[in-house]
């Protein structure tokens, strides 16, 4: 994986494997079209072979504006959906800054200073045994 | 349209159009290059080019596309960005309403307008139902100059 600028546009983001853990490097500026595919990406991964973590590196990232902010959003969700826990990773200050002005504090949204970091939190916070690949939830039967 | 000082100096303006999201990509390069070439800080650059993404996706996605100019102002002392969107499409018949955070036509955030005033000095929209929507945004080089209004 090479570093490239983050203002050079993306064509495609690969999604790595480590272990258990799905690692997504977003290395430049995303076409909306890409992003959305990213997000299906990640989770035909998970369903494809279950991970329990993601972990999304935007430290290249220079700029998430509200489309970009949403799928990040959304990618959690789905893969919380899938029993999988996301972490992103590297969020740069200016963004941060910009993020909080724009009114997009993305509560919900786990995050961590590095990569590192990340692994670690997935480490310590697995996704919850009660919803593991395969198990249905108590509450489909307590209704009747 | 604007009613800068006589003592002010435009630098020759780009014009992108707006028609797809892989514009939307040249607008932010675009952006951020003239934001760099006016030496604006890494959080200028960052909130200037956000506010941009966010004001011509919205071109796009409710103007119907259009385009946007981009002009580099100085008046001997104080430079700055002005970026104009512009559409053809349906307008916004509240105004009010369309600038409150959380409003959306669509399946948006309502963030957009809001969030991009929020990031930039100043700003103005122009809107005529049926007719179009124009938006001007306006960031000077380390914050407003105390004596002007250049929009
Ligand atoms: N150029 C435009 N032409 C017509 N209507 C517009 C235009 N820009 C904004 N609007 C209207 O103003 C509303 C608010 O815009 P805003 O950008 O704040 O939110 P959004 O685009 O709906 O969602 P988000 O930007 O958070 O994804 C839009 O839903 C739309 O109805
Ligand atoms: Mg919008």
């Amino acid at each position: 994986m090479t570093e490239q600028p983050g203002w050079l546009p993306q064509a495609h983001v690969p999604v790595l494997r480590l272990d258990d853990v799905l690692l997504v490097a977003i290395q430049g500026d995303l076409r909306d079209e890409n992003a959305e595919r990213l997000q299906y990406d990640v989770l035909q991964h998970i369903a494809d072979s279950p991970a329990t973590g993601v972990v999304i590196d935007i430290s290249s990232v220079e700029v998430v504006d509200s489309f970009l902010g949403r799928v990040l959003a959304e990618i959690a969700a789905g893969a919380e959906l899938l029993a999988a826990r996301t972490v992103v990773a590297g969020m740069r200050p200016t963004v941060a800054i910009t993020l909080v002005e724009l009114g997009l504090t993305l509560t919900g949204l786990r995050t961590a200073l590095d990569v590192q970091s990340a692994l670690r939190m997935l480490r310590e916070h697995p996704a919850p045994a009660a919803r593991e690949h395969g198990e249905r939830g108590a509450y489909d039967y307590d209704r009747s | 349209m604007t009613t800068t000082g006589p003592d002010t100096h435009r630098g020759s303006p780009t014009c992108l159009p707006i028609r797809s999201d892989m514009d939307l990509m040249w607008i932010r390069q675009e952006v951020r290059r003239l934001a760099t070439e006016v030496q604006f800080s890494l959080v200028q650059q960052t909130k200037l080019v956000t506010a941009a993404s966010e004001l011509a996706r919205n071109t796009l996605v409710h103007g119907g596309g259009g385009h946007m100019e981009a002009t580099v102002l100085h008046d001997g002392v104080h430079t700055a960005v002005r970026l104009v969107f512009a559409d053809c499409g349906p307008g916004i018949a509240d105004v009010d309403q369309a600038m409150s955070d959380g409003y959306t036509s669509g399946g948006g955030l309502g963030l957009g307008l809001g969030g991009a005033r929020r990031l930039v000095h100043e700003f103005r929209l122009e809107s005529q139902p049926g007719r179009g929507t124009t938006i001007t945004v306006l960031m000077w080089h380390g914050g407003v100059p105390p004596t002007r209004q250049a929009l």
